[in-house]
């Protein structure tokens, strides 16, 4: 059998994850055409590329349909339920860094903290006749965070895309979103509430802990852990 | 494990008990309009409720539990006193314990009569309480009134007490509030930037929240930090009544005791020794029945009075085998200016089968 590694399939993470394996002695390439999602890896024999999207790794590790993937920590923790007993982390890449965080308008001067955003959503309530709506991809990880620190009258809503843009739309009053660089939340007039950092994550090499292996994949993943980390 | 066979046989032989006390048979759909209805449910069922939608309907989701959709019934076309049972399915999403279902029976009573609440408390708990006769399982009663009448009784602002009360229902949350409204913790650099007028920015305001909402919370930030702190008294004496957690007797007690110092729990005091009283003449042995006047706080939101719940004794890992409690606030919410005082309880057949099976 062949060891199944999953590759984000486009992009700079793909490049970079390229890249991290490439500076350890792994070459990890696509074939065929620009639009072809096939690949092969050179360096070690019996591991399959699967170059997958981002979002759906943690699935297919889940699902043990790859031995090992990458991706961020951050899609790992939304979509799988006890994710540390779905996958393992095996090691963290030092790219891909992105922080979860909840932002509100600049122009909310009396908002700084969770605490005032829970005031906020209240007296919001009251005025509008529907909770403070909060844009997301991430609603686990979001409702997990302020319940835990007690923020009610609040409902997500759901955003695949441009988050930042849905306050100004009025679709939103507030987001949840990863950010790299605070960049496009300062362009869109939006500021990060003091203690509103959900999650700090980066691309991580996880392996399945569902996955099935034979003797000649456990010798595999032996030789590619050997390789990569010495 | 029971079979689905064997839980829907045992939930109506349930329900039989409480037809046999003249509760009228209700079955409200499956399917219920998520919008308003939702909104109702704390947010522990809430965010666990699976809602779909179409294109004719809009948003609608799966029943999470019986009592909204009764109580909703019930104030659109109900005759009073009334009585009512159900047996059915209930939905909810379960995401950290795979082991918990999504999906179970539960069979209810819901009373509806304003003559004598402390009666219809007892007759819910003891047709309960008696249903499950036999198991290993122990009872547990509260009542929210009490510490919601302590914090109306608060010396403090209407502001802080309605933060207090909104909050209720979150432990952490109220404490942090507590303290700060005693003057006990921190104020964020912040905040005393705002307060001192010097948090002014020209960034462009966007979204729905308007420029007067925000120069509201502002003002409304600089009356609360002029009024004066909650005295160290009255949060100990809060504190004090959140860690009562006795038998009946003895936490009734206790009850009296704290109402000399704050007479405005007095009449939340005397609901409870009614409900007492109603018991035992009901014939449950309320000198062993436990009484915490935090039970129910984190998780069974839409109450406002008595509340209670049936646990497994050697079964930790289960949940509530039977809970209900008084949600007289409910039906003013839905009732559109009418109310009518209330109370109910459910039991989940399917755990009671599985106790059984383990004995």
């Amino acid at each position: 059998m062949t060891l199944k590694l999953g590759v984000p399939s486009k992009g700079r993470l793909m490049e970079k994850t390229f890249d991290w394996f490439g500076a350890r002695g792994i070459t990890l390439q696509r074939t065929g055409s620009e639009r072809e999602y096939a690949g092969r890896v050179d360096g070690i024999d019996n591991v399959a590329l699967m170059l997958l999207s981002a979002g759906e790794i943690p699935r297919e590790l889940a699902a043990g349909r790859i031995h090992l993937g990458v991706t961020g920590t951050d899609l790992v923790q939304e979509k799988l339920a006890l994710w540390d007993q779905q996958v393992e982390s095996l090691e963290e890449l030092k790219f891909g860094h992105a922080d979860l965080i909840i932002a509100v308008p600049q122009a909310w001067i009396d908002v700084d903290t969770l605490d005032d955003l829970d005031a906020a959503a209240a007296a919001f309530r009251e005025r509008h006749g529907f909770r403070m709506r909060i844009a997301t991809k991430y609603h686990r990880l979001t409702r997990e965070f302020l319940r835990t620190h007690g923020v009610a009258d609040y409902a997500l809503v759901d955003s695949q895309g441009a988050t930042e843009g849905t306050v100004a739309n009025e679709t939103a009053e507030a987001i949840s979103d990863i950010t790299s660089s605070g960049e496009t939340l300062r362009a869109n007039h939006l500021k990060i509430l003091s203690d509103g950092m959900i999650l700090q994550s980066q691309a991580t090499l996880w392996r399945s802990r569902a996955a099935a292996m034979d003797d000649t994949d456990r010798e595999t993943l032996a030789e590619l852990t050997k390789t990569l980390f010495g | 494990m029971p079979t689905r066979s064997e839980t829907l046989a045992r939930a109506t032989a349930l329900r039989a008990i409480f037809e046999g006390q003249g509760a009228a048979l209700v079955e409200p759909p499956i399917l219920q309009p998520a919008g308003t209805l939702l909104d109702l449910y704390g947010e522990d069922i809430r965010a666990r409720a699976y809602v779909t939608s179409d294109a004719l309907r809009g948003e609608q989701m799966m029943r999470p539990d019986f009592t909204v959709p009764v109580v909703q019934m019930h104030m659109a076309h109900g005759a009073e006193p009334a009585r009512y049972t159900y047996a059915g399915e209930v939905f909810r999403r379960q995401e950290h314990d795979p082991d918990r279902p999504n999906e179970f029976v539960q069979v209810g009573y819901e009373v509806f009569d304003r003559k004598d609440p402390a009666a219809a408390d007892a007759e819910v708990f003891a047709l309960i309480h008696d249903a499950l006769a036999g198991l290993p399982v122990r009872a547990v009663t509260g009542d929210i009134g009490v510490l919601m009448a302590a914090v109306q009784g608060l010396e403090t602002t209407q502001a802080r007490k309605d933060a207090l009360m909104r909050h209720i229902w979150r432990p952490r949350r109220f404490r942090a509030l507590l303290e700060r409204f005693a003057g006990r913790s921190a104020v964020p650099a912040t905040r005393v930037a705002l307060l001192a007028g010097k948090a002014a920015t020209d960034a462009p305001v966007i979204g729905l929240r308007s420029p007067d909402e925000i120069a509201a919370r502002v003002q409304a930030l600089k009356e609360d930090a002029a009024a004066a702190p909650i005295s160290a008294q009255q949060v100990d004496l809060i504190e004090a009544l959140l860690d009562v957690r006795e038998t009946m007797p003895h936490a009734l007690s206790r009850l009296h005791d704290l109402a000399v110092d704050m007479p405005e729990i007095a009449t939340a005091v005397a609901r409870v020794a009614e409900r007492e009283a109603a018991l035992a003449a009901r014939g449950v042995p309320t000198d062993r029945l436990l009484f915490e006047a935090s039970y129910g706080r984190a998780s069974m939101e839409y109450y406002d009075g008595f509340v209670f719940g049936f646990r497994a004794e050697a079964r930790a890992d289960l949940p509530a085998i039977a809970s209900g409690g008084r949600y007289d606030a409910l039906t003013r919410r839905l009732g559109q200016g009418a109310e009518i005082p209330a109370v109910g309880g459910v039991i989940r057949p399917g755990l009671i089968l599985e106790l059984e099976g383990a004995q």
